[in-house]
């Protein structure tokens, strides 16, 4: 019965967090208000001069200066994907402003100095940024807007070598590292929304696991995008040298929003031999209101480098924001026996747009990749899986495992699928399996007939079809993922 | 306890069950009877509120409430239970996060506060041994990969669980073995009280060897037709359904 008993547990857990679907009822996005905050924004409009100022205003060294002009020339030979399945109307990018920072400051000791609004804010998101959350073992490295704000618990991570700042931050006091891999995992010329992120990035994450460590910590950074009509553009680069371990948490909120917003980050991990990195993202942008108006432009470049031999990376992503989602986190296993694995929930309602999926480039000898991604449609929404499998030349031995799930919650949505598949080493074995099922009415009907209703009946059923994805996600990210599904899934079978 | 008065219902406009009268009071034990496509497991999900059914007259109270006013999860949780002719499969959802979840749904309809995880660790054990249940088949998804024999068992075994008033066993013991037929009739007769009542769906008269009925009843073309004792199970194990279907023993008699 042991065995039961710690499934119980478990169970226990996960029961529990049905009960926090219960207080969601409202089917309003519960997280869209505005902080007041002064913020210091540059004027609407995309040119070098900008880039000089965003440059000037992050105190950037000259070679930073220099790197974002080059991505800026790039970008305007470029031309705008429309590959992807979605549709949106043109972007005027002269007509959002590049730069954006809540006054305060210079440098903060404790919370106490920071600005009490912004506290405020956190607290609103149910992001405390106190004694409790430190004792969770969660150091927070909060993006509010563009400029990074608090950083705690960098004093025990600095015992151990892990550096965990702001990517401006690190430009200023690591800038050999930076330089170093900084654009070697997506180089500004690698698309369009990469190099338009060059150019303007903000501020984002930086993270650096020095060898033979094990980060003592899951370290987690929340995204907001606060002042109007501003596009927020983060940088995050993570470093795991050899044998060297992190799990990395990044989830974001944002408010209501009449304008669309542009958002393009750029996420780059680096592994070295026998290093792993897992990297968790729950998103949660405000997906605009039923007829699609509003919301928030997703377009994301986030790639991993498996470097070393015997590296892994791991995504796992639990997307129930933005208007549009456009992103495809991918591994590179370069090191021999290196793993790549993409674990995804996707869930798309109303008018939400969503293309998302990943690549796995095989180079080096057995390597290995997993695939798991759970599309969920609901209203008149469309969710598209893009995964691309690349077996290279000298891919000896190499291995990928696809699943590809999706569910329609109702008669208008749309849910496809676009595996591409290249294999140019013929000992590589690739396979591929992909399902499609409606919520039943049978099994609704099964689990009212338990005394459970409708609504948490669909929970139920939604949060079971995710549970492989929610089983690598740590555990309070779980909890946030199911919230964040039953929100986004209210009153949405048909 | 319930009293189902000339009760008519629909699946896809095609009319199924044609005026049923049946009165179950409590302690007692009832049985449907009758061939394929008769109309019994309609009866059973018309009872359970299933809304793929359309009731088009008749009424049904059960311990005073008019059902038919009732969504599915109230009935549910005011005691009407149906252990299905064929359970549902709901996968990644395991069966001890679905039971709790239902068991503190029917608790908190009633006022009741929710079991502690202590306490409902021991009713699973309690209610699992009964039933002999696999411990693996408690903590696995919801009737996914189960045998046809196991999604029986777990039917009732949920019933113990619950512990709802009133039972409507939908040919629970179709794809039991005969260890586990002795078994799943075992925890029946647990459930049995002078306060609950049961009604069984069943094509065979060996589990009526298990679970004694108080009345049988034939259920044909959507009417009743004959109802009996105990007695008349054996006899339409005898004689099959001819003799009482009404047009042949109406042609015999013209
Ligand atoms: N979804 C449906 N659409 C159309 N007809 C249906 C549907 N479901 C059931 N029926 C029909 O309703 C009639 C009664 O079915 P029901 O399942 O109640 O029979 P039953 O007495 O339980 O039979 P069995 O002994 O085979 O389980 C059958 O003729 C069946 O074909
Ligand atoms: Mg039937």
């Amino acid at each position: 019965m042991n065995e039961i008993k710690e499934n119980l547990e478990n169970q226990e857990e996960l029961s529990d967090d049905m009960k926090v679907l219960d207080e969601l009822t409202s089917t309003e996005y519960k997280w869209g208000f505005v902080t007041e905050i002064e913020s210091e924004t540059a004027p609407k409009g995309l040119n070098e001069d900008v880039i000089r100022l965003i440059s000037s205003k992050k105190n950037e060294p000259e070679w930073m200066t220099e790197w974002r002009l080059k991505a800026f020339r790039y970008w305007l030979k470029m031309e705008e994907p429309h590959w992807p399945n979605v549709n949106y109307p043109p972007i005027d990018y002269q007509d959002i402003s590049y730069y954006s920072a809540p006054k305060q400051k210079p440098k903060l000791n404790s919370l106490d100095e920071v600005d009490p609004e912004l506290l405020k804010t956190f607290e609103k998101l149910g992001i405390p940024l106190n004694e409790q959350k430190l004792l969770t073992g969660v150091a927070v490295d909060a993006v509010f807007d563009s400029v990074s704000v608090t950083t705690t618990f960098k004093e025990t991570l600095k015992e151990k070598g892990v550096i965990f700042c702001s990517i401006s931050e690190a430009i200023q006091e690591h800038p050999e590292i930076v330089k170093k891999y900084l654009g070697s995992v997506v180089p500004y010329t690698d698309n369009y929304f990469a190099a338009l992120n060059s150019a303007v990035f903000s501020d984002g994450s930086f993270v650096f696991i020095p060898k033979g460590v094990r980060c003592p910590m899951e370290l987690s950074t929340y995204f907001r995008i606060n002042a109007q009509e501003t596009g927020q553009f983060e940088r995050t680069l993570i470093i795991a040298e050899e044998s060297s371990y992190v799990s990395y948490l990044e989830g974001c909120t944002a408010p209501i929003r009449d304008n669309n917003q542009l958002h393009a980050a750029v996420v780059e991990l680096v592994a070295l031999d026998d290093a792993e990195i897992k990297y968790s993202t729950v998103q949660n942008w405000y997906p605009g209101d039923k007829d699609g108006k509003g919301g928030i432009y997703n377009f994301v470049t986030k790639r991993g480098a498996c470097r070393g031999k015997n590296s892994k990376i791991s995504w796992t992503q639990v997307e129930t924001g933005s208007a549009i989602t456009w992103k495809y986190p991918s591994c590179i296993l370069q090191g021999d026996n290196s793993i790549g694995e993409f674990y995804s929930v996707a869930v798309t309602n109303n008018m939400q747009q969503a293309d998302t999926g990943t690549k796995m480039i095989h180079l080096g000898k057995n390597t290995r990749s997993t695939i798991i991604s759970k599309g969920i449609s609901a209203g008149r929404s469309n969710n598209s899986y893009r995964g691309l499998v690349k077996i290279g030349k000298n891919a000896e031995g190499a291995r990928n495992f696809t699943q590809c799930d999706s569910m329609l919650m109702s008669d208008q949505c749309g849910a496809h699928t676009f595996p591409y598949i290249e294999v140019e080493n013929e000992s590589a074995k690739v396979e591929h399996e992909a399902t499609t099922s409606k919520v039943g009415a049978d099994q609704i009907f099964y689990l009212n007939q338990r005394g459970i209703a409708t609504e948490d009946t669909v929970n139920m059923i939604v949060n079971g079809f995710c549970k492989e994805v929610f089983n690598e996600l740590p555990m309070e990210f779980a909890v946030e993922a199911q919230k964040l599904l039953a929100i986004s899934l209210e009153g949405s079978v048909g | 306890m319930l009293v189902i008065k000339n009760l008519h219902a629909n699946i896809e406009g095609k009319e199924i069950l044609k005026g049923i009268d049946l009165e179950i009071k409590a302690g007692e034990v009832h049985a449907i009877m009758g061939p394929n496509g008769s109309g019994k497991s309609t009866l059973a999900n018309v009872l359970a509120g299933n809304e793929g059914y359309e009731v088009t007259g008749g009424e049904i109270i059960f311990e005073g409430k008019n059902l038919l006013e009732l969504d599915p999860e109230d009935r549910a949780r005011d005691g009407v239970f149906l252990a299905f002719q064929y359970p549902v499969e709901i996968p990644g959802v395991s069966n001890a996060t679905f039971l709790k979840t239902a068991i503190n749904e029917v608790r908190k309809y009633h006022n009741l506060p929710e079991l502690t995880p202590k306490e409902f660790l021991e009713l699973m054990k309690e209610k699992s041994k009964i039933l002999g249940m696999d411990e693996a088949l408690i903590s696995r998804s919801v009737n996914v990969g189960f045998s046809g024999g196991e999604k029986k068992r777990n039917e009732i075994f949920q019933l113990l669980m619950l512990n709802p008033k009133l039972a409507l066993l939908d040919e629970t013991d179709s794809g039991l073995d005969i260890d586990a037929l002795k078994i799943v009739s075992n925890g029946v007769n647990i459930f049995k009280a002078k306060d609950k009542a049961v009604l069984v769906v069943t094509h065979y008269q060996r589990l009526l060897n298990y679970i004694q009925p108080d009345f049988v009843h034939v259920l044909y073309k959507g009417k009743i037709i004959k109802s009996g004792g105990k007695e008349l199970a054996l006899e339409l194990e005898d004689k099959g359904y001819d003799w009482i279907k009404p047009e042949l023993v109406e042609s015999e008699t013209v």
